[in-house]
């Protein structure tokens, strides 16, 4: 199996979506289990429910749960499978983790806690500093992996 | 959870059904043919998953132990599944059966019904919905009052998570089964289903059930469906993985569980490079 694949004219047209596509699920798919791990488990910052939650950020909450538990396995087969055809492009594999994870991050701090109200980033605090440092964090991968995707695209 | 079912009979049941696939595999060894090891160890391992939930500590514990009876749940309902699906027992029928028998069983697995009851969304539902149906409603409260509710429970969570999982990723034959974003769709569904159940107990107990003991209970029914159904996924994935390679086309059709034993490729020393011969 050859290492990563050289940057070619014989490589199939459909890698870039997969190489995106397998980004973007591992990257929601690590930016979920992080969350998880660091702010539910290790800082107890989060809770695991509190009962304010309204039945709409739960729904919102399981569904991105299943489907990120779901994506970070598939994206990784995804991924054997580039690298099997040797269709694998580090630039929009790269570009596509940092989209997918930032994508995920400003979905969570935006209309998970704030419009549905799921539940906060952390309790009996206030809460600006934390929010604004959540979404300016997010914003900032979702642009780096926005520009990695069209540098990619300038530069066959 | 505890069973009004004595020990003795549950335990010949399992014992049955484990011998059942024994005499499966030692017809099909009779014929020539080969069976490989490893789905007669899932088999039995999925034996011990049952007998550990209805005769070990979960089913001696109280009714009211909440936690211990999610511990019954996830044997019973996912990983006693998941090992017996992965031990083929319908292939094995259909190997170890005369051809007349097998001929019968196989129409009778591609009939209407049938294949009606093994589609991912009817399985999903199924699964779901009894769990649904056994926290939400008074049938946990009527499981520890009457020993009918009690049996059709515990065989309903075992046989809804075999046709769950078997429709997700069985390894059986289904010619008719959906393609794998069907498929996909009801997994993650069914964990959503699942994630939204055990968040929902943390914070609403069953009837009769403490707030902190529904609270444990409620976390490992998160986390430990989520280590379950990291297993299930991994086998879906790696079943694409497979029907997706792309040198799949040049090499001749073989069946998932060869008829011979397949050769095994002696281990030898990385051949000298010729230089070194000198």
């Amino acid at each position: 199996m050859p290492a990563i694949a050289r940057l070619d004219d014989t490589r199939p047209a459909v890698a870039t979506g997969r190489n995106v596509l397998s980004g973007a699920l591992l990257g929601l798919g690590t930016a979920a289990f992080a969350d998880e791990v660091i702010f539910h488990q290790l800082l107890h910052w989060h809770h695991f429910y509190d009962r304010s939650t309204p039945a709409i950020g739960l729904v919102s909450d399981g569904l991105f749960h299943a489907f990120s538990w779901f994506a970070t396995v598939a994206a990784l087969f995804l991924l054997a499978d580039l690298r099997r055809r040797a269709a694998f492009s580090a630039a929009r594999w790269w570009g596509g983790l940092l989209l997918g994870s930032g994508g995920f991050q400003l979905y969570d701090g935006t209309l998970q806690h704030k419009v549905m109200g799921l539940h906060q980033i952390r309790y009996d605090v206030d809460l600006t500093a934390y929010d604004w440092t959540w979404n300016v964090i997010a914003a900032l991968l979702v642009a780096a992996g926005a520009a990695l995707l069209v540098r990619a695209r300038r530069t066959p | 959870m505890t069973s009004p079912v004595p020990a003795w009979c549950l335990a010949t049941v399992l014992l049955g059904t484990a011998l059942l696939y024994l005499l499966g595999v030692v017809a099909v060894r009779r014929r020539g043919g080969w069976w490989p090891a490893g789905r007669a160890a899932c088999w039995a391992a999925g034996h011990v998953a049952a007998a550990a939930a209805l005769l070990g500590p979960p089913a001696h514990a109280a009714h009211h132990d909440f936690t211990a009876q999610m511990t019954g749940h996830l044997l019973l309902g996912m990983i006693t599944p998941l090992l017996l699906v992965l031990a083929a027992p319908v292939t094995l029928a259909l190997r170890a059966l005369p051809v007349a028998r097998a001929r019968t069983l196989s129409h009778l697995l591609a009939s209407r019904p049938v294949r009606t009851l093994t589609h991912p969304v009817t399985a999903a539902l199924l699964n779901g919905g009894g769990l649904g149906a056994l926290y939400l409603t008074g049938l946990h409260r009527a499981m520890g009052e009457h020993a009918g509710v009690n049996v059709a429970v515990h065989a309903h969570v075992v046989l809804a998570g075999y046709l769950f999982t078997a429709a997700i990723a069985g390894v059986d034959p289904a010619p008719h089964r959906p393609g794998p974003r069907v498929r996909a769709a009801a997994l993650i569904a069914f964990l959503a289903a699942h994630a939204i159940l055990a968040k929902h107990l943390y914070g609403h107990p069953p009837a009769g059930v403490l707030p902190a003991d529904a609270r444990a209970g409620a976390q490992l029914m998160y986390y430990g469906g989520d280590a379950v159904d990291l297993a299930l996924i991994v086998v879906f994935c790696r079943q694409w993985y497979r029907a997706a390679d792309p040198r799949r086309r040049d090499r001749p059709v073989t069946p998932r569980i060869p008829h011979q034993r397949p050769p095994r490729a002696p281990w030898r020393l990385p051949a000298p490079v010729a230089a070194d011969r000198g």
